[in-house]
């Protein structure tokens, strides 16, 4: 019970965090790229999924966000999800999940 | 009697709005992954004649050629299969044969195409002519690496399950699978060009599953068995491809996974005989068609990057930098030049293998796969 205000403070204040470190616009495109183009290869470059699973907004739907993100940051060990943390940082890999789970933009 | 003459030119040429005759021996195709569109090119002009639209998603696109070089069969990963008609540059038929698709292949005589998906996981048989539908053959996981073998047989490599399953198509309606273990995760396959043997690079384990089609009875075995040495490798961002143009003369050259290295195989006796150190991790390595070379291109971030090796003295001759995103490279029939695609740059170069100079560049939009009507007329393409 006494840990409950603390839920609600910490989502908005997540929200906050991420907005502060949003990607500029000119990174936003290049991220775009990277992902409908380099995460293409394997996702699809409609990321309706390849040897990668799809990763439209639908199947993305009921997964957790964090999970999501610890995926592209650390990659799936025994599958082909390779770990993108020396190419990504922490802030721009949760803009590409919440892209991702709101139908990614188009190039 | 002169305007006689001039009246008779004019009525002749009016005639011959058709197009002039042309073969299709120096014909091909860039695909325009982006777009939905292939360009259809002349290697021996440095030309794009024409293109044609509407192939759907064609993130990783790949083609093969009718016998007569006349269709070219793209395999679109929407599970799209079009038939191009290069000659009135149109689409001659298409078909959506599966949700998700990644490739396929060209019999022996020509008469059937068959493609390999991911989902629903399995191949499917096709007239040539027709597009029409004639069997297929479930695998239960993801196909890969379909190659064209001798006697109307297809070999193929399943993703999830490790095995690889050769299908002969004798009898189209009805075909008859033989199964095999090959190994973890194979990623892609290739046929050596004499048709004997599949090979299927394995991405679970370090190795390479090894059929002889000639006795498959004998079943797979393992080649390269341990190249990492229980190293740990690097990130793969983005997964090898194989075909026949790994083997120059009696060598194969092979993609080391999440190494920066090209594993030289002697196909005598299918042991190690060397490895090259080269700019980053492998995606094409590609004899050019005499064997006297074999260029390299990398996986993303070093995806700017080609390396040339000299077959005969086994040494890098060669660091180009031909674009961003160099995702593909062809070359032409008799080896004298080669095709690079750049993705980022929206541009095709065309190289010569003997200096290196870059000849010119062609405007494409982010193009993809070069596939030229030469692959007609090799086993395993
Ligand atoms: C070399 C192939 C490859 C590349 C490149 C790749 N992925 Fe993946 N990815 C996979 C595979 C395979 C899986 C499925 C892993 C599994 O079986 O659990 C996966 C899973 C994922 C998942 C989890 C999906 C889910 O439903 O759980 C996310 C998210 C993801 N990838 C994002 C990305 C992003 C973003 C990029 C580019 C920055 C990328 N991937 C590039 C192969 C790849």
């Amino acid at each position: 019970m006494r840990i409950a205000p603390f839920l609600f403070l910490a989502v908005p204040l997540a929200a906050v965090a991420a907005r502060a470190s949003e990607p500029t616009p000119g990174r936003q495109r290049e991220l775009v790229h990277l992902v409908r183009q380099d995460c293409g290869s394997c996702h699809g470059m409609q990321l309706t999924g390849g040897l990668g699973l799809p990763l439209t907004a639908e199947a993305l739907r009921d997964k957790p966000l964090e999970g999501l993100e610890a995926t592209i940051h650390g990659g799936r060990p025994g599958t082909a999800m390779p770990p993108w943390k020396s190419i990504l940082s922490d802030a721009e890999i949760r803009w590409i999940v919440e892209k991702l789970m709101t139908g990614f933009p188009k190039e | 009697m002169r305007t006689l003459l001039i009246l008779l030119l004019a009525f002749l040429s009016g005639c011959a709005s058709t197009p002039a005759l042309r073969g299709t021996g120096d014909l091909g195709i860039v695909i325009e992954r982006a777009s939905g569109r292939v360009a259809i090119v002349d290697t021996s002009a440095h030309s794009i004649l024409a293109r044609v639209d509407g192939l759907g998603d064609l993130s990783h696109a790949s083609a093969v050629f009718s016998r007569d070089g006349r269709y070219a069969y793209v395999f679109g990963r929407d599970g799209g299969l079009t038939k191009v008609d290069l000659l009135l540059a149109r689409i001659d038929r298409r078909v959506i044969q599966a949700g998700n698709s990644i490739g396929g292949a060209i019999s022996q005589d020509g008469r059937l195409v068959v493609a390999q998906n991911y989902t629903p996981g399995g191949i499917k048989v096709f007239d040539a002519a027709t597009l029409e539908l004639l069997s297929e053959v479930p695998t239960g996981s993801k196909v890969v690496g379909l190659a064209d073998l001798a006697g109307q047989r297809f070999g193929y490599a399943l993703f999830d399950t490790g095995e690889i399953w050769l299908t002969d198509l004798t009898d189209p309606r009805h075909p008859r699978t033989r199964k095999f273990k090959a190994g973890q995760q194979p990623y892609d396959g290739l046929v050596t060009p004499n048709g004997r043997h599949y090979l299927a690079g394995l991405f679970g384990e370090d190795g390479i599953a090894l059929l002889d089609t000639w006795q498959p009875e004998a079943g797979a075995k393992k080649i390269l068995e341990n190249y990492g040495k229980g190293e740990e490798k690097l990130p793969v961002f983005k997964m090898p491809h194989l075909r026949g143009w790994a083997v120059a003369g009696n060598r194969a050259y092979l993609p080391a996974i999440g190494r920066h290295e090209v594993l030289v195989v002697d196909t005598a006796t299918w042991q190690e005989v060397g490895r090259i150190p080269v700019k980053g991790q492998p995606v094409f390595v590609m004899a050019r068609p005499d064997g006297r070379q074999v260029w390299v291109n990398f996986a993303f971030p070093d995806n700017g990057w080609v390396q040339v090796i000299d077959t005969h003295t086994g040494q890098l001759v060669q660091t180009l930098q031909p674009g961003k995103a160099i995702l593909h490279m062809e070359f032409t029939p008799r080896s004298e030049e080669v095709w690079l695609s750049a993705r980022d740059d929206n541009t095709v170069s065309i190289y010569d293998t003997a200096s290196f100079a870059r000849k010119t560049t062609l405007a494409a939009e982010s193009p993809s796969g070069i596939f030229f009507t030469s692959r007609a007329h090799r086993t395993g393409f």
